[in-house]
């Protein structure tokens, strides 16, 4: 009986043929993926890195909610041409507590992977609320509304215990102070000490020039001005980290 | 009582919706549940409407299920008909940015509600009801489960209209083709399990012993898009008062279980399922026997072992290490064999009867669809090797790309088997309008050869612009200026669009009037009746 008649035997069997298409396609990924969360060297050995404060993930979550990741990547790569337009590659470690990763497939707009600090707050605002002011060719749509929209928050730190739960390490004292410090790290008034120790970098003080009320704009740019500002290169081994 | 359970069911369905959009933790979340409150309670008013307390006439076992596959042909083309225009509009917003009307109809928002629409709402549907036809037909078997076909058939709409909804709300997991939120993806898990069971216990059932080709590839995806969305969701809500989750996984691991989800979803919802489709319409529609059987043996074990690999290709020099970059590149190469193995099966079948490409627009059409399919899998293979994803990744090329498969095959391949569905299903002689499948077919065609050929040039020119260096070193073009060059892109690349769907509208029509009952009296295609000589 040859290898093709015996396939007889799959084609009268419903169970066999069920159990041995699932078995044919679960190989690859297991090979592909699981490796990636055990091999050390996925990740590389920076020094910086840390979760995002309350209001950037907030921000972050703006972000997400308006598909900006539709049109601009968050992932440099390691071209000639990339490097001078955007900035150092991007690392894994910079993206190790992003749930969900925000790389990115397509570059409608620029990649932003490391926009923070390369524009004013100012411009940021005027850029969202209306992107030809001030870039003539962009095609981007209006995001205006975020300058009225107030942070939305029965309890934030719902969010960073989510967080948490699948595996960025926010402290007890970071979930403890969630709700206070989404809103002190835009209140010109409150003392932002805090978000400062907890969160390294963190841009404090009203960013969307609006400040008698933490927007989701002033969310948006806390976002914004800290991608890619985390990780101190000047103490990154290239090739330590090449893989 | 007709409909009794159902009612009662859905009742207390709504009810909980009700107590979820008054006790939900953030804005969206409550009117998302507000959307559900109002689906489920109007359609539990219809069936209060059609209820009586009659005893039930007495159901012919011995038939096949149709009712169903009514309903989801209907879909297909009512989904298809919505998802390609928001196309259209979004396309139209590349170009002209003042279309975008805030919050709820920007283009961020717009891009799922197009990519889910045409994937699951008209692709769905489409696998939906031919997977039935052809599962109950090849094995001489009703479907299994009684009422199960329409909970999945129903329950497949809600899916669509809450993912829709959610995400002009906002709401979304920002997984590219898996957009939708937790509670929306457990609703989709119940709904698909159900669907399993329902092909699968049908399969158990058959009158012939052996099971045809078409029903492996849907039983493969089926179960396999089972496993990728299981795996690709896992997440953590916020609250389950909330809309808002947590991806289980982060950064490179969540790239990569995103891609492999991403890819395997045209490797298996867009071309293992469609597949089927070709398997069962293109040899009843030529009236030839599959061209090898041996082929299909071989190509169907070897696609489906190769295209779960294939993932690392959508993240060619990101940070994903190298060494899984590389693999998904050797596999994406690999895979263009037992594509290209279903496209000569799907071709050759016409052995023996290709003059029915002239005179038949339905078969002309399928033909197409498999052509294109060829095509596309030819270029996927290319763009997945390093050197050609540098120029082409981030660019309009790979979204030229998509729709050539898209357009090209999963349309075109669908619009035959409707074709050839309704007119049996309402038991009707023949189509409306046989003209206007032709008008359908050189619409289709022209459209997606205009779409793909502008975004060739389109993708490959902004790639160039964007590494273009001047003799002294420094970059030629900002990225703004890369945008302004693609603007006369955009235009053309949304009339192509606008073609793509004039035809499907065309199609709409001839399809309700087939419905109805009308027939176009109108020339017979040429060729088609041999034509009275003179005797001499």
């Amino acid at each position: 009986m040859g290898l093709m008649d015996k396939h007889a035997i799959i084609e009268k069997n419903a169970t066999l043929l069920l159990v041995g298409s699932l078995l044919v396609v679960t190989v690859g990924g297991i090979v592909e993926i699981a490796p990636l969360f055990y091999l050390d060297n996925t990740i590389e050995k920076v020094e910086g890195m840390r979760p995002y404060s309350p209001l950037e993930l907030a921000g972050r979550n703006i972000y997400v909610r308006e598909g900006c990741y539709l049109c601009h990547s968050q992932m440099i790569r390691p071209f000639r041409d990339e490097v001078e337009r955007y900035g150092h590659y991007s690392l894994a470690a910079e993206s190790m507590y992003d749930h969900p990763f925000q790389w990115g497939s397509k570059r409608t707009g620029p990649d932003l992977a490391r926009v923070g600090d390369r524009y004013s707050n100012a411009w940021h605002v005027a850029h969202l609320s209306d992107p030809r002011s001030v870039v003539p060719e962009s095609i981007m749509p209006s995001y205006a509304f975020l300058k009225d929209a107030p942070i939305e928050v029965k309890d934030f730190s719902t969010h960073l215990v989510a967080n948490a739960r699948v595996g960025v390490p926010y402290s007890d004292d970071m979930i403890a102070h969630a709700n206070a410090d989404l809103m002190a790290q835009a209140d010109p008034n409150a003392d932002a000490s805090g978000v400062e120790k907890r969160y390294p970098k963190a841009k404090v003080g009203d960013l969307d020039g609006n400040p008698q009320q933490v927007t989701e704009m002033d969310a948006l740019v806390a976002y914004l001005q800290m991608l890619g500002t985390l990780v101190d290169f000047k103490t990154y081994d290239d090739a330590a980290g090449y893989r | 009582m007709k409909f009794g359970t159902e009612i009662v069911v859905l009742s207390l369905f709504a009810f909980a919706a009700l107590v979820a959009a008054g006790f939900g933790v953030e804005g969206p979340f409550r009117q998302h549940m507000g959307v559900l409150f109002f689906a489920v309670a109007g359609f539990t008013a219809i069936l209060l409407r059609n209820t009586d307390f009659k005893p039930a006439a007495p159901i012919d076992t011995s038939a096949y299920m149709d009712g169903p596959i009514r309903y989801g042909a209907i879909a297909t083309v009512f989904w298809g008909v919505v998802g390609m225009l928001v196309g259209v509009i979004i396309a139209l917003q590349l170009a002209y940015p003042h279309l975008n009307i805030q919050p709820w109809f920007n283009f961020g928002r717009l891009r799922p509600l197009h990519t889910s629409g045409v994937v699951f709402a008209f692709g769905g549907n489409a696998l939906l009801c031919t997977s039935l036809y052809v599962v109950q037909r090849t094995c001489r078997a009703r479907l299994f489960g009684g009422k199960l076909a329409w909970f999945v058939f129903w329950g497949y709409q809600l899916f669509i209209v809450m993912a829709a909804t959610g995400y002009l709300l906002g709401i979304t997991e920002a997984r590219e083709y898996a957009e939708p939120e937790w509670y929306v993806d457990l609703w989709l898990t119940i709904v698909w399990v159900a669907y399993l069971i329902l092909f699968l216990g049908t399969i158990l059932k058959r009158k012939e012993p052996h099971i045809y080709v078409a029903n492996w590839f849907y039983l493969s995806f089926i179960v396999t898009i089972a496993m990728l969305h299981v795996v690709n969701n896992l997440s953590m809500p916020a609250s389950f008062l909330g809309s808002k989750s947590y991806s289980a996984f982060s950064g490179v691991q969540d790239a990569l279980t995103q891609w492999w989800y991403g890819h395997n979803a045209v490797g298996f919802f867009l071309t293992a399922g469609f597949l089927g489709m070709m398997y069962y319409f293109v040899p009843k529609q030529a009236n030839r026997p599959v061209y090898s059987y041996r082929l299909s043996i071989v190509h169907f074990w070897a696609i489906i072992f190769l295209y779960i690999w294939a993932g690392p290709h959508h993240l060619h020099y990101t940070a994903l290490p190298d060494w899984a970059q590389t693999l998904g590149m050797a596999f994406s190469i690999m895979l263009w064999m037992p594509s290209w193995g279903g496209m000569i099966n799907g071709l050759m079948t016409l052995s023996g009867a290709w003059d029915k490409l002239r005179t038949d627009p339905i078969i002309r059409m399928m033909v197409m669809a498999v052509a294109f399919y060829g095509m596309s899998t030819f270029e996927g293979p290319i763009m997945s090797i390093k050197t050609v994803n540098s120029l082409s990744h981030y660019t309009d090329w790979t979204i030229g790309h998509v729709h050539s498969g898209a357009l090209g095959w999963v349309g075109m391949i669908s619009f035959g088997a409707i074709y050839y569905m309704v007119p049996k299903l309402w038991n009707r002689e023949r189509l409306y309008s046989l003209r206007l499948v032709t008008w359908h077919f050189w619409l289709a065609t022209l459209g997606i050869v205009v779409y793909a050929a502008v975004m060739w040039v389109s993708g490959i020119m902004q790639g160039l612009m964007w590494r273009e260096y001047d003799e002294q070193g420094f970059l030629v073009y900002s990225f703004a200026e890369t945008v302004a060059a693609m603007h006369p892109f955009y235009v053309m690349r949304a009339i192509g669009g606008a073609m793509y769907l004039t035809g499907a509208l065309l199609m709409a029509w001839n399809v309700t009037m087939t419905i109805l009952g009308h027939q176009r009296e109108e020339q017979p295609m040429p060729g088609s009746e041999p034509a009275l000589r003179p005797a001499e």
